[in-house]
């Protein structure tokens, strides 16, 4: 029958619009405004998982986001899957497809169950260290199948097809939690004028309310609900958030919301929506109302489904309509628990008994059960339930909860739900992720915020306020507190007035004695994680003492569970075993966030395309148009190599290599960092920072520059060239950019504030392009009027003149050894020369060549590439580049002490060298191990690696740049490398200058 | 997510926009061939670790790219105070130790 477990009437679902579903493959019909927990108990299920360790069968314990059974995996296409949702968080939508996660084959027939039952005594706290630790090698296994049985869900095989984002907000007043306290708070700062933002987990606002037997000025509490919503909802500077959990408190008031805004949809969000977002909010001042979450006991048995939270029963009776069993036992040791009870009555079903471990309860709601003539078992619990798939039973016994013995050997009452009260617990979760720890207040046997250095209140069950007129009045003096902080006026208000009653102490009881101690049935504490009451004994017993080593060695409020439902619990459980109180045991760390989030919602937009930002050169769609391979260097796209049809590779570089030997190639080198230096001190600057001298530069020359860190191992290089006696314009490498101006402000400002000199990045206003080869200066001619005489412009000098018609500054360097000059112009002029460059360059053969070719080209001229051939423990000597040190100079230059170093001035460190494979075709893996012996048993000597290697056709040989232990001084000398299948490439220790030693190509 | 309150832009602005550079007042050996590599590793590498006060080098990178000094309990994350370089700090571990600890001076913000 369908919603044999739906009441006749009641409840907030519109009962007018029937939902089909699906759990475990079988066809389902809820309402809307169902929680797809509240549909399954409608329709009678009661197994929705299987347990982590054990395998027991389990059922919906909570209606909230303490549930820790059911959790299940959504998705009805294999792009929409979600793992791990709650149930009782997941709105019903139509066509909503859910799993269990956990069951294997399924829930109902577990291979797993068989070792659990067999395996009580297997399957000890610290199980996992204590089993599967040896022998070490066999974990993988282990956790192959350990993984599976657990069932922890499955990510999705397909990409997410929905959008996600990131919202950011500045508010005066952040209301965390929108039950009675929340929404006072919120009258109190919205009426002020504040800028306040008031978010809920929830569906709808209301929090306890929305299932509460309270009255407010003598009408349903979800009246004021409505009420004062819709006026929240009217305030321009007020933000209304259902359906949004503040899941993190960062610190400096900066909080993270989550909020799912299309989830009670559909598993795919509607077109043009976004399916979850995060808000990032900076707050003047927080309300945290978040609440309390009521705490099981614990006794025998209590994971059987049918064992439920007595608040979560109310829930589904009240809220949804559902009865979850027809007759009802309720354990408690409180009043307020006894709403329960009162509302199965009401609904017409049988409430068995109530067991109220107090001796003489006699408070106002247990007066109104007992004038309803519900029969009430005092001094009395329910010790263990009967029943292995569903409660059938609960023996109730006389205990003494003092002694913690059982005292009479009770009853079994005949019933299919059983309902637990052991009190509240504030959830001080968000409260706590700074590091603040909880304060135990033995009057209400719960643990409250402590005093913290954030600008936040606490107001409500949070604070461990619980009558509903006390809530109300709290959390609006928390809002009035808040906006007076904020810098606002508060406005007098009044708040409605709810039912006083008499109300008696709440009993110390967390766990339920029995009879036979840890040899009677399982006391299930965190039902998530299988831990029980004895499990926690155990612990203790090992010599785990601190809550912290408790919760590892038992996983106690581990994974989603976060310490929601049993934390409590277990830590009276401990603190009871080691014979201490349970404000000296304390709490563990809470940590956002606090439920989960799917990784759509924290990738937000910065996914794809937009995963980083991509930079372009000013020449981009030129480089495409001509069919450039890009590379990405830093986020730069930088053309790799440019093959025509047919070409692979190998052939495009070996024939832009050849035309760059023979004719002229182009090379868009805009991307290199150029940074402008300016001010009287710019040269003094420059020789502090750069390992060489630059106090005899003149105006219009260049010069090559290494940079060291202080440790003196080589960071940077670069050109730099003097544009005017207090002016200069450095370039770093593309990678490097951001990373060098940023060390040279740190020095400026923190070391050398004296110096008069101003750097400024001008990367993207210039476009670089490089004209290299044999016939740049014909083809160049042909566009500039500038005089390009060898004589006139030499090598390492600069000119200021016009290229293709605007003013440009061309440089004379070279990082191919060829006669090059490289042309900057404004970017936004960079196409036009371009096109006239190349229309210059057709009788010349111009080739536009890559990153690829270059590397090849100045790796045969022995040019290092920082980051490349250096790894940052290489110095100036390392790289045979000590004519670039300028020990002399006046003042101790960056780097010039850390390169002193005893360290550094050792003979057998690892040098850079030029390496011959000894047969010309083998080609040396670049990072390929060094060995001088290949006959050494292994481990092996491993005396340095390749840094560099290609294949030259210039050279008519592969070459290939590596460090070697001593190697300058092993000229001729033989390294080994041995490769992974075995074979040994033989290579000769040469100079690293391969081609044109004497550098007379460029010196033309 | 810090708030950091950058001396030279005069306003409270999020962590994302600046980058944190290590242990504040480090100062560069006015002349360096006179350390030993004893005194020179040290001066390089080894930083103080306090639970408590501490007086830190911030850069707002992605702002004025100016460097500038914090002062941040390293237990509760509060900022106490942020001042230029070259200028010293209001409150120390010895000053916080003395005085009341609530008395927050200068321009940073108390969380």
């Amino acid at each position: 029958m369908s919603q044999s477990y739906r009441l006749a009437s009641g409840g907030r679902v519109n009962r007018g619009k029937v939902l089909n579903f699906s759990f475990n493959g079988k066809t389902y019909q809820g309402y809307e405004g169902d929680s797809l927990a509240a549909a399954l108990l409608a329709n009678g299920v009661d197994v929705v998982g299987r347990s982590f360790k054990y395998s027991r069968p389990r059922g919906i314990i909570a209606a909230g986001t303490e549930e820790p059974n059911a959790i299940l995996q959504i998705g009805s296409s294999e792009a929409t899957q979600i793992p791990n949702v709650r149930a009782t968080q997941q709105p019903l939508y139509a066509g909503l497809v859910a799993t269990s996660t956990n069951g294997w084959p399924n829930v109902n027939n577990d291979v797993m169950g068989i070792l659990g039952k067999v395996g009580g005594s297997m399957m000890p706290p610290g199980f996992y260290y204590k089993t599967f630790m040896y022998p070490k090698s066999f974990w993988m296994t282990y956790e192959k199948y350990i993984r599976k049985a657990a069932g922890l869900g499955r990510a999705p095989l397909q990409n997410d097809p929905d959008s996600y984002d990131y919202m950011n907000h500045h508010c005066d007043v952040l209301i965390v939690g929108a039950g009675p306290a929340g929404l006072a708070a919120a009258l109190a700062a919205g009426r002020s004028g504040a800028r306040v933002i008031i978010a809920d987990e929830q569906e709808e606002f209301g929090g306890s309310l929305l299932d509460s037997r309270e009255t407010l000025d003598g009408k349903p509490a979800t009246d004021w609900v409505a009420a004062t919503v819709a006026e929240l909802q009217g305030m321009a500077e007020v933000l209304v958030l259902p359906r949004a959990t503040v899941n993190g408190y960062h610190d400096h008031n900066f909080l993270t919301i989550h909020e799912r805004l299309t989830d009670h949809l559909g598993d795919r969000a509607p077109i043009g929506q976004v399916r979850h977002r995060v808000h990032r909010v900076r707050a003047k001042q927080v309300v945290l109302a978040a609440g309390a979450h009521e705490r099981p006991l614990v006794y025998g048995n209590n994971d059987v489904p049918g064992n439920m939270l007595a608040g979560a029963v109310s829930t589904y009776v009240r809220r949804y309509g559902v009865a979850p069993g027809r007759k009802l036992v309720l354990s408690t040791n409180n009043d307020h628990a006894y709403r329960v009870a009162l509302d199965w009555h009401d609904a017409g079903l049988q409430v068995v008994a109530i067991a109220d471990a107090r001796h003489n309860p006699r408070g106002s709601l247990v007066e109104e059960a007992r004038a309803k003539g519900i029969r009430i078992l005092t001094s009395s619990a329910v010790v263990e339930a009967a029943g292995s798939k569903h409660v059938t039973g609960a023996r109730v016994a006389a205990i003494d909860a003092q002694a913690f013995t059982v005292t009479s050997p009770g009853e079994t009452l005949a019933c299919d739900l059983i309902a637990t009260s052991g009190g509240y617990s504030p959830i001080v979760h968000l409260a706590s992720h700074l590091g603040g720890r909880p304060v135990w207040r033995e009057d209400i046997l719960g643990f409250v915020p402590g005093d913290a250095p954030q600008k936040r209140v606490c107001v409500g069950g949070m604070n461990g306020v619980y009558p509903l007129g006390d809530v109300l009045a709290d959390g609006f003096e928390g809002g009035v507190r808040a906006a007076t902080e904020a810098g606002f006026k508060a406005v007098v208000g009044t708040l409605p007035k709810a039912v006083q009653r008499t109300e008696e102490p709440t009993l110390a009881l967390f766990q339920v004695p029995h009879d036979k101690g840890t040899r009677g049935p399982k006391q299930f504490v965190d039902q998530q994680n299988d831990v029980t009451a004895a499990g926690i004994e155990l612990a203790t017993r090992e010599g785990f003492e601190s809550v912290e080593h408790v919760k590892r060695y038992t996983a106690l409020g581990f994974g989603t569970d976060q310490g929601k439902l049993g934390n409590i619990n277990g830590l009276a459980i401990a603190a009871r075993s080691l014979g201490i109180s349970i404000a000296q045991m304390g709490t563990t760390m809470f940590r956002p966030n606090y439920t989960p989030v799917t990784f759509g919602a924290v990738a937000g937009r910065h996914c794809g395309h937009l995963f980083e930002p991509v930079r372009f050169t000013a020449l981009h769609s030129w480089h495409v148009k001509n069919g450039a391979e890009f590379e990405d260097v830093g986020q730069w796209k930088r053309p790799w190599y440019f093959p025509k049809p047919g070409e692979d590779i190998h052939a495009a570089v070996e024939r832009e290599c050849k035309a760059v030997r023979d004719s002229v190639g182009l090379l868009d080198a805009s991307t290199l960092g150029k940074i402008d230096i300016q001010g009287p001190d710019a040269r003094e600057f420059l020789n502090r920072i750069y390992t060489n001298a630059w106090t005899k530069l003149d105006v219009g020359k260049a010069r090559y520059g290494l940079m060291c860190k202080e440790d003196g191992m080589v960071f940077d290089d670069g050109v730099t060239a003097c544009v005017g006696d207090n002016h200069f314009i450095m370039t770093t490498t593309t990678g490097g950019a951001a990373r060098v101006l940023g060390w040279m402000e740190l020095y400026l400002q923190t070391e050398w504030p004296e110096l008069k000199v101003y750097f400024t990045s001008v990367t993207d206003h210039w476009a670089t392009m490089t004209l290299s080869g044999p016939n740049s200066r014909k083809l160049l001619a042909e566009i500039s009027d500038i005089d390009l005489d060898k004589d006139a412009f030499p090598f390492m000098t600069w000119k200021e003149g016009t290229v293709g018609g605007v003013p440009a500054r061309v440089f004379r360097i070279s990082f191919t050894g060829e006669l090059s000059y490289e042309v900057n112009v404004q970017a936004n002029y960079a196409m036009g020369v371009l096109e006239k460059i190349v229309a210059a360059g057709k009788q010349y053969n111009l080739t536009p060549y890559g990153t690829e070719t270059m590397h090849v080209l100045r790796a045969e001229k022995g040019f290092i590439i920082v980051g490349q051939d250096t790894d940052g423990s290489m110095n100036a000597d390392d790289l045979n580049m000590s004519w670039c040190v300028g020990r002399n100079k006046p003042y101790s230059w960056i780097g010039l002490r850390g390169m002193n170093r005893e360290d550094c001035l050792r003979e057998d460190r690892k040098q850079l060298v030029g390496l011959k494979p000894i047969n010309p075709k083998q080609w040396l893996p670049e990072g390929a191990q060094l060995v001088f012996d290949p006959k050494q048993p292994i481990p092996m000597d491993m005396v340095g690696h390749v840094t560099s290697s290609y294949a030259s056709n210039s050279l008519g040989y592969s070459f290939a740049m590596g460090v070697v232990k001593g190697g300058l001084k092993r000229m001729g000398e033989r390294v080994y490398s041995p490769q992974a299948d075995g074979s040994v490439i033989e290579a000769e220790i040469v100079s690293s200058v391969f081609f044109d030693p004497k550098g007379e190509r460029q010196n033309v | 997510m810090l708030h950091i309150f950058c001396p030279h832009c005069g306003e409270l602005r999020s962590e994302e926009e600046f980058h944190a550079s290590g242990q504040a007042h480090i100062a560069r050996p006015l002349d360096p061939a006179a350390c030993s590599d004893e005194e020179w590793g040290t001066y390089m590498f080894f930083r103080d670790n306090p639970r408590g006060i501490h007086h830190e080098l911030w850069d707002h990178v992605a702002g004025c790219r100016q460097y500038f000094n914090v002062t941040r309990d390293t237990v509760t994350y509060e900022i106490l105070e942020t001042y230029k370089i070259g200028e010293k700090p209001q409150i120390t571990a010895a000053s916080k130790a003395s005085a009341a600890p609530s008395t927050v001076k200068g321009l940073g913000e108390k969380v």
